[in-house]
Formats: structure tokens, sequence, C-alpha cells
């Protein structure tokens, strides 16, 4: 009995954990369920019928894709953007000491420590004050802001495992900065670029909290699902756009993962 | 044209190599050269930002055009502490995020016990999958799901009559500060949507702090004659401290800020971040607005000196 601690978990332990682990998963998977009931005014559980038909209706609807495409236009420009700075911001801070680089990563990192209001009600004080209109170009500055740390992180925890040796052997054998960065590190960290924007990416196309202070009067994808909270009069087709939304977050979230996990 | 592109060849690559040479030489210069655009963005963009935030709320608005005057001044930051409704706008936040976070932590040990420390690798890969996904599944589509979940009608609702425990449900529905007139519009279900938004932020770094504890010392406090309770609260516990500092500081940080949950499913009472929207929005009251959200960075740094002396940062 002594030794249960370190032989195995308990019957008690491993239930907790199941049923931890099936709590989070469980309102996915009443909202795929609601996509498809016929019941259209009320949250009525068990749904009374089941219906391909509002995937149908939503199809249809002008203003969702609309929405969807300034969502998927706003993130890739984000993605871009945080991509180029991150990647910068690890290559210069991966091997290097300096005074003040403790502060430079906090920094970095600060975006994602703060609460996401912080972020928006800062850069709106700051469009106030500059005379800006908000608009797509506010959207995507908010974004790549956030992003940059996601990016970073994931290119400066490859960086550290490449070999320093690796470039000076490149450089030794006569190749220069580019060839070298093409040929040796490139392909090296190229996996970890992937994941890094396709992480940025779906951070991006979901977000809500900074956008709703930086949008104006564009119409995100989260914008539009937003305010349809608050006029449930089209809840089919709201619950059929949480199913869209989760498919395209969740296919490069998976995939970044795939690309980063350690190898056995 | 042929022997042009070659005479030019060598002269191109001598040059590549020249400034190859150059950069390594002088690292600093090239070190400047990768910082100069993330940092200008960085600097002038987010810090550029936060002054305009902090500036703006030491201005104040004028009673009478409702407009805001750019004069420096306590005003505001005195409308802020002095007004009582402010005060308990406050204190509910706070309160909240506290609630919030003991919570998440209690539930968070059991799922990240487990993780860490017993699953096979396959196992513990499933699971750090099973957590990630909901992690990173649509903020906005899982507070959604909740709405429909903690709906008079909801499934919650109808889970509990099944199994014969509505009453339970309105018992804590009549509980005075809790409850309200369904799940969906009281602060027990807010708290309930809190905890499992943050839930994964909890889980992943209290994992991370119990992975790294030696199971040589779980061995010798057994070998010593202690009790599994006795080494749980003697050598995990104290271990895993860490680990738990940093995730309390992800869902302590993230409550405080949150405005989408407070108005999507909960009671009438104000949080912070609603009233951060609100001010900036319909009232038009960018100090205000500006002011109430320094509180959140106040109480974070708080939290932060008190989690940094927990050894939180060993664990990130």
């Amino acid at each position: 009995m002594r030794y249960r601690d370190w032989n195995g978990a308990s019957t008690g332990q491993k239930l907790a954990a199941f049923a931890g682990l099936a709590f989070m998963h469980f309102p996915v998977l009443v909202i795929i369920l609601y996509a498809f009931t016929t019941e259209d005014r009320t949250y009525e559980f068990p749904p009374p019928g089941l219906t391909l038909h509002w995937f149908e209706v939503a199809f249809a609807r002008e203003d969702i894709w609309a929405a969807l495409k300034l969502s998927l236009t706003v993130a890739a420009a984000a993605t871009a953007l945080a991509l180029f700075l991150g990647t910068l911001a690890a290559f210069a801070l991966v091997r290097s000491r300096f005074f003040g680089k403790d502060a430079l990563t906090l920094l970095f990192i600060l975006p994602i420590a703060l609460p996401g209001i912080i972020t928006g009600i800062a850069l709106l004080s700051a469009i106030k004050l500059a005379n800006l209109a908000p608009g797509f170009w506010t959207i995507v500055a908010g974004h790549a802001t956030f992003c940059i740390v996601i990016v970073y992180n994931n290119v400066i925890a490859r960086l550290r495992r490449l070999p320093k040796t690796w470039v000076e052997a490149s450089m030794d054998l006569g190749a220069d900065g580019v060839q070298t960065f093409r040929h040796v590190v490139l392909p090296q960290i190229a996996t970890a670029l992937l994941a890094g924007g396709m992480l940025a990416f779906a951070l991006s196309f979901d977000e809500i909290i900074v956008t709703l202070f930086t949008a104006g009067h564009e119409k995100t994808l989260p914008i539009w699902f937003f305010n349809e909270l608050f006029r449930p009069r089209e809840r089919p087709i709201t619950n059929v756009v949480a199913v869209v939304v989760i498919a395209v977050t969740l296919v490069p979230i998976l995939l970044a993962y795939y690309l980063t996990r350690p190898k056995e | 044209m042929a022997s042009a592109a070659a005479a030019i060849e060598p002269g191109a690559r001598a040059l590549g190599r020249g400034l190859s040479t150059f950069f390594y030489r002088r690292s600093t210069f090239y070190l400047l050269l990768l910082l100069l655009p993330p940092l200008l963005w960085l600097g002038m963009v987010y810090l550029g930002s936060l002054f305009a935030l902090l500036l703006q709320s030491f201005y104040a608005i004028d009673e009478f055009t409702a407009t805001v005057v750019p004069k420096l001044t306590l005003e505001t930051y005195r409308q802020l502490i002095t007004h009582p409704a402010n005060v308990d706008i406050i204190l509910r936040t706070l309160a909240m995020a506290i609630a919030v976070t003991l919570a998440c932590a209690v539930i968070a040990f059991p799922i990240a016990n487990y993780m860490a420390r017993y699953a096979s690798p396959r196992m513990k890969a499933f699971f750090y999958v099973g957590v990630m996904l909901p992690m990173w599944t649509s903020y906005l589509v899982k507070v959604y799901a909740w709405r429909l979940i903690l709906a008079k009608q909801g499934i919650l609702n109808w889970g509990l009559t099944a199994v014969g425990l509505d009453g339970v449900l309105e018992t804590a529905l009549t509980t005075p500060v809790i409850g309200g007139p369904s799940l969906a519009s009281s602060y027990l279900g807010m708290f309930i949507v809190f905890v499992y938004m943050w839930l994964p932020f909890m889980i992943l770094p209290l994992a991370a702090a119990l992975e790294r504890v030696p199971q040589s010392l779980i061995q010798a406090s057994a070998d010593l004659g202690a009790r599994p309770r006795q080494t749980f609260w003697g050598v995990v516990l104290p271990l895993a401290l860490p680990g738990l500092a940093a995730g309390s500081v992800f869902t302590f940080s993230l409550t405080l800020g949150d405005y989408i949950i407070p108005s999507v499913v909960g009671a009438p009472g104000y949080f912070i971040g609603m009233m951060v929207y609100q001010q900036q929005g319909t009232a038009g009251n960018i100090p205000l607005a500006a002011a109430f959200s320094v509180v959140p960075i106040v109480l974070i740094a708080i939290y932060l000196m008190l989690a940094k002396r927990m050894g939180a940062f060993d664990a990130l």
C-alpha cells in the first residue's frame, strides 16, 4: 500500500483525471450537436430532431462570407508580420548576452502576459491620440503584436537546439551568410516557422477581446459571432458558424502540434 | 552574356562573403540590425500604446461638454477610488479572480498529477493533446457553448433532472450571493464558465512542474515511512508549488481582464473589463476606461511579485 504512490495511480486518481478531461471536451461536443438540431428558438435538450438544413442556410449568407473573408485576410497579414518580426527577434536573442536582455524578453512576452483588454484599450487610446481611423490595419497591428511572441517562442526553441558549429562549419567551407541561412539554418527551423505561423494564424482568426477595440466598423467573424450572442434571433446559423470556426482553428493547431512534437 | 555573368559572379560572391565576415566580426552591429524591426514595432506600437493609455488615465472628461480635456489631472483616479460603485466593481472582480484561481488549482491537480507522473508515454501524449485542444478551441465558441449548457431548458438542467439532482441546483440558485434566476444569469454560472475556460492554463504549467519531481525523493519518503498522504503534502506539493504559482498567474490575470464572459453569462453586477469596454464605448469616457484598466495591471504586478517569491518563473 505504502508504495502505491510511485507504482501507479489509484483508480480514484485515474477516474478524476479522465473525468476532468471529459469535462474539458464536453462543451465542444455540445456545440457540434446543436448545429444539427431542428429546433430554432430555445436551447432545448435533447434536440427534438437532427437536420443539415442550417448549414445550407448559413452557406447562402453574404454577411457571413464577408466576415469570414475579412478574418482570413487579417489573420494572413498578422501572421506574415509576426513571422517576420518574431523570427528576427529569435535570431537576435538566441545566443547573445547583453545588458537589458531580460527586459527585452519581457517586452516580447508582455502582450500575452497582460490581459487582452489592456492591449485593446491601449491601442485604442493610441489610435484616438494619433487621430487615426480604426479599420483593417489597426486590427492587423493589434493581432501582430500578440502573435510575435508565438512565433518567437517556436523559433527560439528550435534555434537553441541547432548547434552553433554547423553555422561555423558552413562559413568555413566558403558559404556566405545567405547561403548558410538558405541551406543550413532554414531547413532546420522550417517546421518551427510553419508551426509558429499556424498557431499565430489560429490565434488571430478567432481573437475577439483586442479586436472589439481596434476594429472600428469592420466586422470580423468573431465580431459577427459576438453580436449574435446578444441578438439571438438566428441561433441555428450561429451554431453552424461555431462549428466552422472550430474546424478552421483546429486544423492548424493539430498540424502545429504534429510538426513540433518531440521525436522519440 | 555568359562571360559577363561569370565576370560579375566572383565579384558578387566576394561581396557576399565580405559582408558575412563583416557581420560575423561586428556581431553587435548584426544584432542591432536584427533587433531593430521587432524593437521598433513593440516599442512604438505596443509600449507607445501603453503609454498613451497611461496618459489618458491622467486626463479627465468635462462634465458639461462630455469631451476629454487633455490636461494632466488626478480627477479620474479620484473618481475611481472614491465612487462606491467603482470600488464594488474592483472588489467583485478581485473576489471572482481569487475564487476561480483556487478552483482551477483544485480541479487541475488530479489531471496534471496523473498525466505527469503516472501516465504511460502514449497516454501522456493523449492527455497533452486532450488538454491543448479545448484550450485552443475558439474562445467565443466555448463561451457560447456554455450559454447553451447553462440555459433554463439546457443540457445541464436536463441532466440534473434526469438523475434527480435538480433540487440541489434549486438550492444553489436561491442562495443569496451566488444564485440568480437561472445558472446562465448567476455568479455561480459565471464562475463555472471562468473555471472551465482557464483550466488548461493551470494544468499545463502544473504538469510541467510535477514532471520534474524526482521519483527518488518520493521513494525516499516512502522508505522513511511516510504514508502516501504525507508524501503528497510534504514532498510533492512543495515541489509543485512553482507550477501552481505559474498557472495561477494565468488564471488570475485572465479573469481580471475578461469582459466577454461576464457580459454573456452572468449576473447584473459589473466587472472591471465590462466597465472598461462600456466606458470607452457607449459612455465615451476614455480617461475612466483607462484608469479602470490600470487596476488589473497594478493587481497583476502585485500578484507577480508574490508569485516570483514562490518561484513561479522557474516553471514557465
